[in-house]
């Protein structure tokens, strides 16, 4: 931690010939010179996660979309957020946006959410220097959010906004935490159509497992990320419960030979989740996470009873996203809940 | 009295390939002992318990796919080393690889289904070809062989920046990891429904490759040369492109990328049994058959997380064909 403060202390001030170490661990760092709260008016998301924090939180400053979102998902977000324009991201040489058309849009601050690490470090400071326009890189971990949600929301103006959401964040992220070890189902992530990807234990795309106290099915391997596996590995690893959010791998697995065989999928532990206007449990894995961490955790630890998901899922749209979807908008997303 | 004659090399062969069958079968993630195998095996398919699962339903499609590939990569790069008279050649030379990522790639960018990706990629990998062969027609007054190449290289590139743009636009955090994943290649979602759709295209396209076995010899000679005894170059260059097409693009749709398979074997193969296309084809079967059987026992159960089988191929064939290049450059 002390040489990232050290590289965004001298990011920050490239001109200083001395600095002081700060010895809280911060979360956030800033490039180039951040303006006072009032002043941001038109905050630029270099990508997904960035942007559905941006839009939870200011969606009025949020000037458009890093990727390009269906209409399934637009219908479901507030009426002023539907219809911004798809401007591309910026990650470096995966950029899909060139800085001059950055610099044209004219933002007041540009805001990043993910990984944290050198290259993006190294990217943030490149793009504010070379911009000027002040960049921030938060650590976009789930078990993060309330820290997320509060620091930004105060760097955005909307401290209170901020703070509401960062409590509904805690109470989330608390809601499984006195489960013991032992009592924690194993939990299959299934990716893509034939269901065979998965995130390994301490990838950023799994991280909603953990966060609702469940054990992630895949194995530890030292260096997260994503995963082909194949249908054995799965029979091997037998798990618990299977949650995926791609409809079509929900409608197989209840149809293939294979994947009915499996106990999670006899048992009826198999669960589609939405995946629209935000996934709930990835993709992007933002603070959109939460309402699927806090669904997850009543599905694994069996205090689910009577819960009306409906009614959830609307409360949260309503909080999160400024838009309560329609009864039967609402019951198609959750069909396979 | 002996019945047939079996060269001791091919003896040899079938031991290896044989060899990888039965690791095939003991090895994998799931844990099972030789004997689970065997009484799984004698049980029969029906049997209802995760025993007779893991042989019959999932290790038996993907070791009867993996020898599939494995043959149908090496015949098509067999035949196209001979062809082109150029042992660097490998069956994707005429840019199907890339045309059939390129077809996934926009399958899965789409949001389409698995059978859609298959197809997808099998048809464009047809495409890719397709175009290579119709814009070397275009071209009259040079060397066929050498253009063939060279609007491979062309036709390859540009499906490739194709493929490159795919993965631009495709959702970080969800599509993109199902591209790239698809591209390294794999066995581990290979069903017998797969291979009932791969197994007859592959077939379709080895079947004429072993009845112009003493033809494709042929070939080796000049075009002129090879007119004056009465072959039709053009045309049987075109048979050769179409049947190594299909047992490449066959094998791509249900595989994925799976490199060095088709450049390497065939040159071990030569090693064993010699250039000679009658011998060498059976060579070739048995060999690209064994050696994908071989890294994709690797593959699955060297790690606790699978290692996708292009990497590992690679992993495996470029040291080798380096030993072989090194080799054959000191003997001439």
């Amino acid at each position: 931690m002390n040489r990232r403060v050290f590289l965004a202390n001298l990011a920050a001030l490239p001109w200083a010939t001395c600095f002081a170490e700060s010895t809280v661990p911060r979360k956030f760092f800033v490039f180039g010179q951040l303006p006072p709260p009032g002043r941001i008016r038109r905050v630029f998301a270099a990508g997904a996660p960035a942007a559905v924090l941006a839009y939870v939180l200011v969606p009025d400053k949020l000037m458009g979309w890093p990727w390009p979102l269906s209409d399934e998902a637009r219908a479901l977000l507030a009426r002023g957020q539907r219809d911004l324009p798809m401007l591309g991201r910026l990650a470096g040489r995966g950029s899909t946006l060139p800085l001059e058309r950055l610099v044209a849009l004219k933002p007041d601050l540009i805001i990043d959410a993910g990984t944290v690490d050198e290259t993006y470090f190294s990217l943030a400071e490149r793009v504010a220097r070379e911009t000027r326009i002040p960049y921030v890189l938060v650590d976009g971990r789930l078990a993060d959010s309330p820290r997320q949600l509060r620091d930004c929301g105060g760097l955005l103006g909307a401290a209170e906004r901020g703070e509401r959401l960062a409590r509904f964040a805690e109470s989330t992220l608390l809601s499984c935490r006195d489960v013991r070890p032992q009592g924690r189902p194993k939990v299959y992530l299934a990716r893509g159509a034939d269901g065979l990807e998965t995130p390994l234990p301490g990838s950023v795309n799994g991280e909603c497992i953990e966060a609702a106290c469940g054990v992630n099915a895949a194995p530890p391997s030292g260096v997260g990320g994503l995963a082909r596996v194949s249908p054995e590995q799965v029979l091997a690893w037998a798990p618990d419960v299977i949650v995926t959010q791609y409809p079509e791998f929900h409608a197989r697995a209840r149809e293939d030979a294979f994947w009915k065989r499996l106990p999670a999928v006899r048992n009826g532990r198999l669960h589609l989740v939405p995946s629209q206007p935000f996934g709930w449990l990835d993709g992007p894995p933002g603070v959109n996470r939460l309402i699927g961490v806090r669904w997850l955790a009543s599905r694994l630890h069996g205090h689910d009873d009577g819960i009306d998901w409906v009614g959830q899922a609307r409360d949260f749209h309503r909080l999160f996203y400024g838009h309560a979807p329609e009864q039967d908008q609402l019951a198609r997303l959750l069909a396979g809940v | 009295m002996r019945l047939f004659f079996l060269p001791d090399r091919f003896v040899l062969m079938a031991v290896f390939t044989l060899t990888a069958l039965l690791a095939a079968f003991a090895f994998g993630p799931y844990p099972l002992s030789p004997g689970d195998v065997l009484r799984a095996l004698r049980a029969g398919p029906w049997a209802e318990n995760d025993t007779a699962v893991v042989v019959w339903n999932l290790r038996l499609p993907r070791i009867a796919a993996g020898f599939l590939i494995g043959a149908a990569l090496s015949a098509a790069g067999a035949a196209y080393q001979g062809m082109f008279r150029n042992p660097l050649v490998s069956p994707d030379i005429l840019g199907v690889s890339a045309g059939a990522g390129l077809g996934a790639a926009l399958a899965i960018l789409m949001g389409f289904s698995l059978l859609w990706v298959q197809g997808l990629a099998f048809c464009g990998g047809l495409l890719a070809v397709g175009t290579v062969y119709f814009v070397a027609g275009l071209v009259r007054r040079h060397d066929p062989v050498l253009v063939l190449v060279l609007a491979g290289v062309a036709v390859g590139t540009l499906f490739s920046a194709g493929i490159s743009l795919a993965k631009v636009l495709a959702d970080p955090s969800v599509q993109l990891p199902s591209i790239t994943f698809w591209l390294l290649g794999g066995l581990n979602a290979v069903t017998t429904g797969d291979l009932a759709l791969a197994a007859p295209l592959v077939v379709a396209g080895l079947l004429p490759m072993l009845l112009l076995r003493w033809r494709v010899n042929l070939l080796s000679l000049s075009d002129e040369e090879a007119a004056a005894l009465g072959v039709n170059v053009s045309r049987l260059r075109a048979t050769l492109i179409v049947c190594a097409t299909l047992m490449t693009a066959a094998a791509v749709a249900v595989a994925g990328i799976v490199g060095w398979v088709g450049l390497v074997v065939p040159h071990a193969a030569r090693l064993l049994v010699g250039p000679e296309f009658s011998r060498l084809l059976p060579a070739v079967l048995l060999l690209g058959g064994g050696f994908v059987i071989a890294a994709d026992t690797l593959a699955r159960s060297a790690t606790a997380i699978e290692l996708p089988l292009g990497i590992l191929t690679a992993l495996v064939g470029a040291p080798v064909f380096l030993v072989l290049l090194a080799r054959s450059g000191r003997t001439t």
